[in-house]
């Protein structure tokens, strides 16, 4: 574990911090499920931040000048970019720290991009800034599609998805591949932290946000967004359709800690998926046969991460029983010891 | 004292880079920027250099962290050529509306295709509207000097913009040339101390970078036009003050042997030197040719070169880009858009050479003047002439 993580506080329900680093009269969607994450983010971390914003639905709802809805200093410069612009603060803060022309550079840079940001178009920046290992939290906001520009297909969209450019049709069953794996690909470049987050589970979204900010080097969140606007479903079901997909194993929450998987929250009696998919006009067009084939691959993916944090909890198990086997060993010898020294004292 | 030594070019930009005291320099490797990029790693490597050193993975990237690390405060430096310059397009027009004080330089380099990593102007040239003041180079020595005189005016609190220097690839920065190279105490209080008033400060906080409504987009471009206009002046007094230091004077327009010439080539960058072997050359032959140079690009001097060119007849402009489908190169357009209001302008003729590192002769600009004259009475041969054209 890491020794960054050793006294980690959690957040206490009862006193959740008051301050809003994003304020609310934005312009985001009715229902959105994108910011309701974003918001909370912010809110784990305070008003000692820095963020850096990729181009994006979160970018336009919370800046059209002359308003801003940001109490914290707050940075856009395109869309592909944000993980390189991010690295360009985090290289500035401790190097004028170092050359004594600012006080401090232990403040948090919060990277916020989209899935089409992050899986598509801003995969290289992001890659390259994780592997020259930048202090920053990379904040994923995943809505499965490019929704600011009008719902049209990411390599984050899930299989069978209807959105403006996967339509289904006659020879189509809407987007036809499985989405991009994109926490694998973060754990692949063995950052200290990767973590999977919905606002759903808000306390768990906090402190996983809290641990990011404790590490050193960069963290990856990988944030389920519901959007209404573009899953076709009422405003009102955003954070069930969050606490839906957990329950029904489509987005398990998860850690990945020095590259070691944590399931977070198991669910050994999973909801079926097509509770899930049946709430949202993007699945409508499914028939049966379609919705067990995401099924098995729901189940697949589960299983996945399952038996990586498995593993995990074997080589704990193993280590923490070989220790105590140790342990009791030390303590025989010592015991030896001292009754052979006793024993020549006594002569 | 400064000393005078032979050295190349791009070693000396990066001598220059060092002592402008840079806090974070961020590139991608690309010929023939190489050598600078190169040799400031080693110095940051030696602790030569308190500064950090950024490999990142795509040029893209490069401009993306510097932008990053200026607006939060450092003083910020990268090199780029060609290809490199193209894929940071998009974001050198965001790094100048975000007034953030960076240093480019531009190793010039044609680009592709077909791919060719020789000089010429047509990387630079694609880059026209990016609202950062550039400057070309003619000899190592100007190249230096423009380091600090970048690092000076970026600085100044009434620019906050960004600027590029331009120097020839290969043609300049592979060329070993004598150059002063200042001491570090010489050089020091020429260049103020790195302070922006506006950066990403937790005691502060600003929103950087926001949405442009339709009401307001039109105001925030006009903002950068004027602030890069009225760089012009803080150019030009850092170019003043440098002159009466340290003895070498720079001009937005340089002209040689211009004031009673009838025929003036109009260049920019490393060429210019042997154009100037083809003006000596008139001379002696008793023609009345003369050298018009622009040092400043961005902002356009037109006053200044208006002033410089008045008295001739006859323009022969220089491009080193091929302006595909337009009626010339872009500094013959730019030069004629300048002239064109005036009562009695100099006819301007637009010939384009150099391309992809093709050699540049002397003989080539006597062609030029000669072509020119001819053409002031005959008519020109198309809308621009392209000097050197093999038949194939």
């Amino acid at each position: 574990m890491q020794n960054a993580l050793k006294d980690f506080e959690k957040f206490d329900p009862q006193h959740l911090p008051l301050f809003e680093p994003l304020a609310q009269g934005h312009r985001a969607c009715q229902g959105c499920g994108e910011v309701l994450a974003l918001r909370l983010a912010a809110k784990a971390l305070g008003r000692e931040m820095i963020v850096v914003s990729a181009t994006g639905c979160m970018e336009i709802i919370s800046s059209a000048y002359p308003q801003t809805a940001w109490r914290v200093p707050w940075l856009h410069v395109a869309f592909e970019n944000s993980a390189a612009v991010a690295g360009g603060v985090d290289a500035a803060l401790h190097i004028m720290k170092e050359k004594g022309k600012i006080a401090r550079d232990d403040i948090p840079i919060l990277v916020v991009a989209g899935d089409g940001g992050t899986a598509d178009i801003g995969l290289q920046a992001l890659s390259g800034a994780l592997e020259r290992g930048h202090n920053f939290i990379y904040l994923c906001l995943d809505n499965e599609a490019y929704m600011n520009t009008g719902i049209q297909r990411s390599s984050s969209t899930p299989y069978g998805a209807m959105t403006t450019t996967s339509p289904p049709g006659k020879l189509s069953i809407g987007e036809n591949h499985f989405k991009k794996d994109l926490p694998a690909i973060a754990v692949a470049h063995k950052i200290p932290y990767v973590a999977t987050v919905s606002p759903a589970f808000y306390l768990d979204l906090m402190n996983k946000v809290r641990k990011a900010s404790l590490i050193k080097g960069p963290a990856y969140i990988h944030a389920f967004s519901p959007c209404p606007t573009g899953w076709r479903h009422a405003g009102r079901y955003a954070v069930k359709m969050a606490r839906l997909a957990v329950q029904t194993r489509v987005f398990p929450l998860y850690e990945v800690i020095d590259g070691k998987y944590i399931l977070n929250r198991k669910t050994p009696k999973p909801k079926p998926v097509a509770e899930y998919l049946k709430l949202q006009k993007r699945f409508a067009h499914l028939t049966d046969g379609d919705i067990e084939i995401i099924q098995e691959h729901v189940n697949k993916e589960y299983e996945r991460i399952l038996k990586l944090s498995e593993e995990v909890d074997l080589e704990t198990k193993f280590t923490s029983t070989f220790q105590q086997h140790i342990d009791r060993l030390k303590q025989q010898m010592d015991e030896a010891y001292q009754k052979m020294r006793e024993e020549i004292v006594h002569h | 004292m400064s000393t005078r030594m032979p050295i190349e070019v791009s070693i000396a930009v990066s001598k220059a880079v060092q002592q402008a005291d840079v806090d974070v320099i961020a590139a991608y490797p690309i010929t023939p920027q190489t050598h600078i990029v190169e040799n400031l790693s080693g110095l940051v490597a030696n602790g030569e250099l308190e500064a950090a050193f950024i490999n990142v993975e795509s040029e893209h990237s490069a401009i993306s962290t510097v932008i990053g690390a200026a607006a939060a405060g450092a003083s910020t430096f990268t090199a780029t050529s060609s290809q490199g310059l193209a894929l940071m397009h998009e974001i050198l027009f965001i790094a100048s509306s975000l007034r953030l004080p960076i240093v480019m330089v531009v190793a010039n380099r044609a680009l592709s295709g077909p791919i060719s990593i020789w000089n010429d102007h047509s990387d630079i040239m694609a880059e026209r509207d990016i609202g950062w003041i550039q400057v070309f180079c003619e000899t190592g020595q100007e190249a230096y000097d423009a380091i600090f005189h970048a690092f000076r005016v970026v600085r100044d609190p009434t620019v906050q913009l960004p600027m590029i220097v331009n120097v020839d690839g290969f043609n300049l920065t592979h060329v070993i040339e004598p150059v002063f190279l200042f001491e570090p105490e010489e050089i020091k209080d020429y260049l103020p101390e790195h302070r922006q008033a506006l950066r990403l400060d937790i005691e502060h906080p600003i929103t950087m970078g926001p949405v442009g409504v339709p009401e307001v987009y039109t105001e925030a471009k006009k903002q950068v036009e004027e602030a890069l206009l009225n760089s012009k002046q803080v150019v030009m007094a850092a170019w003043q003050e440098f002159g009466q230091r340290f003895g070498r004077s720079y001009a937005p327009v340089e002209a040689y042997r211009a004031d009673d010439a009838e025929v003036l080539l109009v260049t920019m960058g490393v060429i210019s030197r042997t154009a100037m072997t083809a003006v000596d050359r008139f001379r002696e032959a008793g023609k009345a040719v003369g050298l018009v140079r622009f040092r400043l690009w961005r902002p356009f001097p037109r006053a200044e070169f208006q002033e410089a060119v008045r008295h001739a007849r006859i323009l022969a402009v220089i491009d080193r880009h091929i302006s595909l489908g337009a009626l010339s190169g872009p500094v013959c357009l730019e030069v004629r858009a300048a002239l064109f209001n005036l009562p009695d302008h100099p006819q301007v003729f637009g010939f384009v050479l150099g391309l992809g590192g093709r050699d540049v002769t002397v003989d080539d600009f006597c062609d030029i003047v000669e072509r020119a004259e001819r053409y002031a009475t005959a008519g020109p041969e198309g809308d621009y002439t392209l000097i050197g054209l093999r038949e194939v």
